[in-house]
This record gives structure tokens, C-alpha cells and sequence, in this order.
């Protein structure tokens, strides 16, 4: 029987800027366990709850995630909005819709490109951060933010977006979808993405379901969960449908995103044709009192927030787990058997976004 | 075999000319939006301090005896909730980001010339009504 080692891996490694420590149990060059750990960055932004008014902790949801912030603050709103029974008018709605849409494609270029250089692939690395970049752009031109959007408030959003820059984005969106596509026939067709991703670390269904997997990593192993599909904000009259793959191997998973990205497009196409002209908030009086899960789709998967407000312009409490926190089980599940050299891979499949897991 | 998908991609960036920009040298890019970082106008601030009540971050201190307002830029997040909030117009969003600061400095400190009066102190009588 070979030997057994105990290789760490992380929390500073050079696969991602992320703090996640992984204790990898080897047998020669194979892994056979592993010991998560997490809580190097851990921020205390659930307890600045009772410090912020619950307006301006907005601005804190916002900063738990650099790259998900948008929906973070959605998130939260719209769990203080059912707390106070506010109903938020509908051009808002798909404000927020596009803006949600904005930040999932930017993740998911963000995140082709780093699975791209995980895999050794540069030039595709490169070419989604460069497609990504013009993400940004229409982010910083309609909201005033690259990454922290700053757009979403209790009771409506703070900016519009004026016909003209709609009907921009509306046009700029097909020589975009054009440019992704080239992109995406690269992570879908190449061989050598294939040979390098198929096969490795597979999840199968069950497995997906009872380690309680979210977002891509549960859909590439067939578990049609997308909590987009209740119709939260605007998707109700989008006509969403989940994107799902059955193979439940690296590749899959990387297809799930890659064609989420066409999704996106496609839905932010859809909101601009479909916006409706109206108010953009409503004023909020009193103070949330109750109690309330508010769940939101994230690239990453599905977020909670648990909000409690007891009459008083301070919440009582906020718990929020994130799609990382609930992707970490299966990842466990998904690395033994894989080589040491296949796992930066294994664990950027699952999109770790160690930062905002601790909060 | 499908080992060249990458070609024409390859091809165009090598034709093409650099995605990036030599910032600093070359200002970056800024919308009429951006929210780069607060400015204030002590001339037209009236002392109501909503910009400090309002600040998510406790950036923004106003001390009325003193005649001080100050903004911390070390904390100060540019979320431009005081921008908003200000009935004044004294403070505005600039585009421009501030070159970046590598030690704690002491807050940014200016003077202002009107200080808001206190309000002249409540009967009794008001008091017991309003309780």
C-alpha cells in the first residue's frame, strides 16, 4: 500500500485570490481525502446589522461579495420589502432583472476566464476578461459602479436607465452574443478542453441532491434547481427556464456556465424589449418587524438571507448563507480519486468565492 | 478534429491592437455616473449634518462648535448616499478617483462658515403634550 501524505493547499495558492485551505490526503500522486477549512477573512457583516439602519445596511449587503453585489442587495431588499409589505413597482423590477442579469454574465465570463487558466489555456483566459470588460463598462454607464453597483434600495432602485442607453445596450447585446459564442464553442468544442475536463470529478445526481448542491454545480449533475424559476423581480414574465447538463463532470459544469451566459443575454434582451414605463420607487415608512428568508439566484447558486426586525430601525438579526458555503460538501465529495494536478480544476469548477462564504 | 477553434480568435487579437490602457498615464475610463469620490463645498453647508447621520460608514464628521466638517477617505466607500441626502447642494460626486493613499492620514478637514443655530429650548408645557 503506498504511502499517505498530507499536502495543504491554500489558503494563499496560485490558483485563485481566494483564502479556502484544503487538506489534501495523497496516496502517490492520487487524492483520497480531504479536510476543508475555512474562516481566515471572516468580517463580521452580519453583526453590523444592529449597528446600520436598515436603509443604509444596503450598502453593507452590497460589499459581502465583490463580484455577486448586486444581488446581494437584492437579496436583502427584497427580504426587508416582504418584512414591511412593500410592493415595488414594475419598471424597477426589471431594472433590477437587468442589472441581476449584467452582474451573472460578468461572474460567469469572470469565472470562464480563471477556469481557463487553471487549465493552462491563457489566450481564453485573456479573451473572456476582455469580454467581460465590456460588461463592465455598461455597468459603470448605467449605474455609476464597475462592481458595486450601489443601484438597489429598500422600496425600488436609486437610478434609471434612460431609453436611449436601453435601446444602446439592446443593440450592442447581438455582437456580443457573437463574440461570447466564439468563446463558448471554444469551452464546448476544443479538444483540449475536452480531454482535460470530462470525466473528472463526477457528481452524480443524488449525490448533487443529498451534499445539497446549488447553482451550477447542482444543474451539471441534473438537478433542475434554479431558483430563478419562482419569479423573484422580473423573471415571472421572462419566460426563464434553468439550464441543466446530466453529466455531472467538470466539463458539464462548465457548459452549464458557458450556456447560462447565452441565457443572460438572451433575458436581458427579453427585459429591455419588455420594460414598462412607471415609478421607479416607493416610499418606505415604518420599521420591519418579522421575520423572513429571502432567497435570490446567484451565479454561484441559490443565496439566503434570514432577516429579523423587531419594530426598531435596526434589524435584530441577519444570517446569510451563501452559494459557496453549501457548494463546499459536495467539492469534498467531487476531489478523491482526482490527480494533484487535476485539483485547481476540481475546485474552481465549483466557483469558490471563499470572501463572501465568511462574511 | 476540432483543435483549432481558437485560430480565428487567436488571428484577430494578434491583428488587433492592445484591449488595455496605460493607466495612469492614460486617464481610465469614466461615465458621467461614476462614482469616483465626494467633494464638498464649505461655502454653501448649512450644518445640518444629515450627511453624517446618513453615512453607512461614519466617514463623514461634523462638529457645529468647531465649525469643522471632515470625511475620512479611508472609510469613505463613495456609495454617494450623502449626495443625495444633502438639501444643499454642498456636496457633489466627482468622476475623477484619488490617487491611491498607502498610510493612514488624518481626515480631510475643512472649515465651514455657517453654523446652523440651536433651537431655542421647549416649554414644559410642549414637553408633557408630546410625551
Amino acid at each position: 500500500m503506498p504511502e499517505r501524505i498530507v499536502v495543504p493547499f491554500g489558503p494563499q495558492h496560485p490558483v485563485l485570490p481566494e483564502p479556502i485551505h484544503l487538506d489534501l490526503v495523497l496516496e502517490d500522486e492520487k487524492v483520497v481525502d480531504v479536510i476543508p477549512s475555512i474562516g481566515y477573512i471572516h468580517r463580521g457583516l452580519e453583526q453590523l446589522v444592529q449597528k446600520r439602519e436598515f436603509t443604509e445596511y444596503v450598502y453593507v449587503a452590497e460589499r459581502i461579495c465583490g463580484i455577486c453585489s448586486f444581488m446581494h442587495a437584492l437579496c436583502y431588499c427584497q427580504g426587508v420589502e416582504h418584512i414591511m409589505g412593500i410592493e415595488v413597482p414594475d419598471r424597477a423590477k426589471y431594472l433590477r432583472t437587468i442589472w441581476s442579469e449584467c452582474s451573472r454574465l460578468h461572474s460567469h465570463l469572470l469565472w470562464l476566464g480563471l477556469f481557463a487558466d487553471g487549465m493552462g489555456f491563457e489566450n481564453l483566459f485573456m479573451r473572456s476578461w476582455q469580454l467581460r470588460e465590456s460588461v463592465l463598462d455598461v455597468l459603470e454607464d448605467t449605474t455609476g459602479g464597475r462592481v458595486i453597483q450601489g443601484t438597489c434600495k429598500v422600496g425600488g432602485v436609486r437610478r434609471d436607465i434612460e431609453k436611449g442607453k436601453l435601446d444602446e445596450m439592446h443593440r450592442a447585446l447581438d455582437p456580443f452574443e457573437e463574440k461570447c459564442r466564439e468563446i463558448g464553442d471554444v469551452f464546448l468544442n476544443d479538444d483540449t478542453v475536452k480531454y482535460r475536463l470530462q470525466g473528472l470529478s463526477v457528481l452524480s445526481k443524488d449525490e448533487a441532491y443529498a451534499l445539497g448542491a446549488v447553482g451550477p454545480t447542482a444543474r451539471a449533475s441534473g438537478v433542475p434547481m434554479d431558483h430563478r424559476e419562482t419569479g423573484y423581480a422580473a423573471y415571472g414574465d421572462l419566460g426563464f427556464k434553468p439550464v441543466v447538463e446530466t453529466a455531472g463532470d467538470c466539463y458539464a459544469r462548465c457548459a452549464v456556465r458557458v450556456k447560462e451566459v447565452y441565457a443572460s443575454i438572451d433575458l436581458i434582451r427579453r427585459a429591455i424589449e419588455q420594460i414598462p414605463e412607471g415609478p421607479l420607487d416607493v416610499k418606505v415608512k415604518g420599521t420591519p418587524d418579522g421575520e423572513y428568508f429571502s432567497r435570490v439566484e446567484q451565479p454561484r447558486g441559490e443565496v439566503i438571507h434570514y432577516l429579523r426586525g423587531d419594530g426598531t430601525k435596526h434589524l435584530a438579526r441577519a444570517r446569510i448563507r451563501t452559494p459557496t458555503l453549501a457548494n463546499i460538501p459536495p467539492l469534498v465529495k467531487m476531489l478523491p480519486g482526482a490527480q494533484l494536478a487535476d485539483v485547481p480544476v476540481v475546485v474552481l469548477s465549483i466557483d469558490p468565492c471563499i470572501s463572501c462564504t465568511e462574511r | 478534429m476540432s483543435i483549432f477553434q481558437m485560430t480565428r480568435t487567436v488571428i484577430r487579437n494578434l491583428t488587433g491592437g492592445p484591449a488595455t490602457r496605460q493607466y495612469p498615464a492614460v486617464p481610465a475610463r469614466t461615465s458621467a455616473l461614476t462614482r469616483g469620490h465626494v467633494a464638498f463645498d464649505p461655502s454653501t453647508c448649512r450644518s445640518c449634518g444629515l450627511c453624517s447621520r446618513r453615512c453607512p460608514c461614519v466617514a463623514i464628521r461634523l462638529d457645529k462648535e468647531a465649525k469643522v466638517w471632515e470625511i475620512d477617505r479611508m472609510r469613505c466607500i463613495a456609495c454617494g448616499d450623502c449626495v443625495e441626502g444633502c438639501p444643499f447642494g454642498s456636496l457633489t460626486m466627482e468622476q475623477t478617483y484619488l490617487p491611491p493613499v498607502v498610510e493612514q492620514r488624518a481626515a480631510e478637514r475643512y472649515t465651514i462658515t455657517y453654523v446652523k443655530p440651536e433651537k431655542p429650548a421647549k416649554k414644559p408645557a410642549e414637553e408633557g403634550a408630546g410625551a
